[in-house]
């Protein structure tokens, strides 16, 4: 279960979570930000790198659309 | 523009990285094509835009068009406030505007003859017989595929190119720098300075940049280290800084970004597929800064690409690894051990040695001089600190 939740309209889509993603389960476009739900372990790296808060981990699972 | 489905080189990301590399495979006569995600080539800025003089001449004749400001000193802030200014004897760098000047060197390189394509997504590569072939790529919602003898990954910090072609390219969280910056205005700040503020509780395990940019604004951003940024973010510390620094500025611009603050990956090429620029953690670990040695990157694995095109010889791509370690790589690594001495630094630290450095005479202070003093319990690091600094 996904437990990484994207607070998407606070995402600047500059990928420092892309860069410290041991999975590459994230993927960042121009403006647009997924995270592959089979691949994710929820490390809860890139919550912890995001430098404008925009990750956050939510035990009880993820409910945002980003999913791959 | 009409697309082929065939060049010899395809560069994933159109930054200074790119666009340097598509430039030397183009000018040793070779077809090249740039792929950048964005709409723009340069845009957002994800940067403190400093450079210095001498390796930006290198690449580009320096018109004033592309620079912000003329930097003739360092001023270094201790967690006190006290300043410590570092004259650098005449204007021997410059803040960017990373916006114009990255279409330069995308258009010193289309002069070149690269052709250059934006919003060009790339998702995948394409393998023949063991070695990366070719790119997959997004384009207007159309998916396009090229091939080409050697794919060059310029895409940044967020490189997705490299892991795919079997390079480990995933940065250790606790070396990756979350950083955040503003673009302000009403900046009250020396035109000609670039200010850098530590402290455990302005940027730990890290710095705080106030560059100025000319017309009174400023680039003001923070990185700290990703043990940091766990327990509070990097905006909330930038956020905290221009309360008490820069209470009545108008904001501009806010970017985020992160910056690899380590060594040079251990390899750099694969079958048909090197990194340059950030994709390979070219940064100077130290400094953060990455965009002379992003060209620098560029140049030497670009020139490589082209000799192992034209002399059909793709093996010769591997020599790229040594080439760049020699060029600048090895110094990284000196450069990432005085770092992580340094980040280890507590206030008090801090305040010693600013106000060690200011019993020295303005005219006679060095970066030498400084990082000896800072680091002189630690015998080892010494001998690192005078093989980099002079």
């Amino acid at each position: 279960m996904l437990m990484i939740e994207i607070i998407e309209n606070k995402c600047d889509f500059c990928g420092t979570c892309v860069g410290v993603c041991p999975e590459d389960a994230i993927e960042v476009k121009e403006a647009s930000i997924t995270i592959d739900e089979d691949l994710c372990t929820n490390c809860a790296k890139c919550v912890w790198i995001c430098p404008f808060e925009v990750l956050k981990f939510n035990k009880e699972g993820a409910t945002n659309e980003n999913k791959k | 523009m009409k697309i082929k489905n065939r060049y010899d080189v395809v560069v994933v990301g159109g930054g200074p990285a790119g666009s340097v590399a598509a430039r030397y495979v183009a000018e040793a006569g070779l077809s090249v094509i740039i792929l950048e995600k964005d709409r723009d080539i340069g845009y957002p800025v994800r940067c403190g835009e400093a450079v210095a003089h001498e390796g930006l001449e290198q690449f580009i004749d320096i018109d004033p068009k592309f620079i912000s400001s003329y930097i003739d000193k360092f001023i270094m802030v201790d967690p006190t406030g006290q300043e410590v200014e570092f004259p650098l004897g005449g204007i021997k760098g410059y803040v960017l505007d990373r916006k114009i000047f990255d279409y330069e060197l995308a258009k010193i390189a289309a002069k070149n003859g690269a052709e250059i394509l934006t919003k060009a997504y790339v998702y995948g590569l394409i393998f023949k017989d063991g070695k990366v072939s070719g790119v997959k790529f997004e384009f207007q919602g159309e998916k396009y595929e090229i091939e080409c003898d050697v794919v060059i990954g310029a895409d940044g910090v967020e490189s997705r190119v490299g892991r795919w072609g079997g390079l480990k390219t995933y940065v250790n969280f606790k070396e990756m720098e979350s950083a955040a910056s503003y673009t302000i205005a009403n900046a009250n700040i020396d035109p000609n300075a670039l200010y850098f503020y530590f402290g455990e509780n302005v940027a730990p395990q890290g710095y705080l940049w106030v560059f100025a940019k000319g017309n009174n604004s400023a680039n003001v951003g923070i990185g700290i280290g990703g043990e940091i940024a766990k327990k509070k973010s990097a905006l909330k510390y930038l956020d905290e800084f221009m309360e008490t620094h820069f209470p009545n500025v108008q904001i501009l611009t806010k970017v985020a970004g992160g910056v690899p603050c380590v060594p040079t990956l251990e390899k750099i090429s694969a079958p048909g597929l090197i990194l340059v620029g950030d994709a390979a953690r070219q940064v100077n670990p130290l400094t953060g800064g990455g965009i002379y040695s992003a060209m620098v990157g560029g140049q030497v694995g670009g020139k490589i690409v082209a000799e192992a095109i034209k002399s059909r010889n793709l093996n010769h791509i591997f020599s790229y690894d040594k080439a760049w370690d020699e060029r600048m790589g090895h110094r990284h690594k000196i450069f990432n051990n005085i770092k992580n001495s340094i980040y280890k630094f507590k206030d008090d630290k801090y305040i010693n040695l600013a106000n060690a450095i200011n019993k020295i005479p303005k005219n006679e202070r060095t970066f030498g001089k400084l990082f000896r003093t800072a680091l002189i319990n630690q015998p080892s690091l010494l001998i690192d600190v005078a093989k980099v600094f002079w």
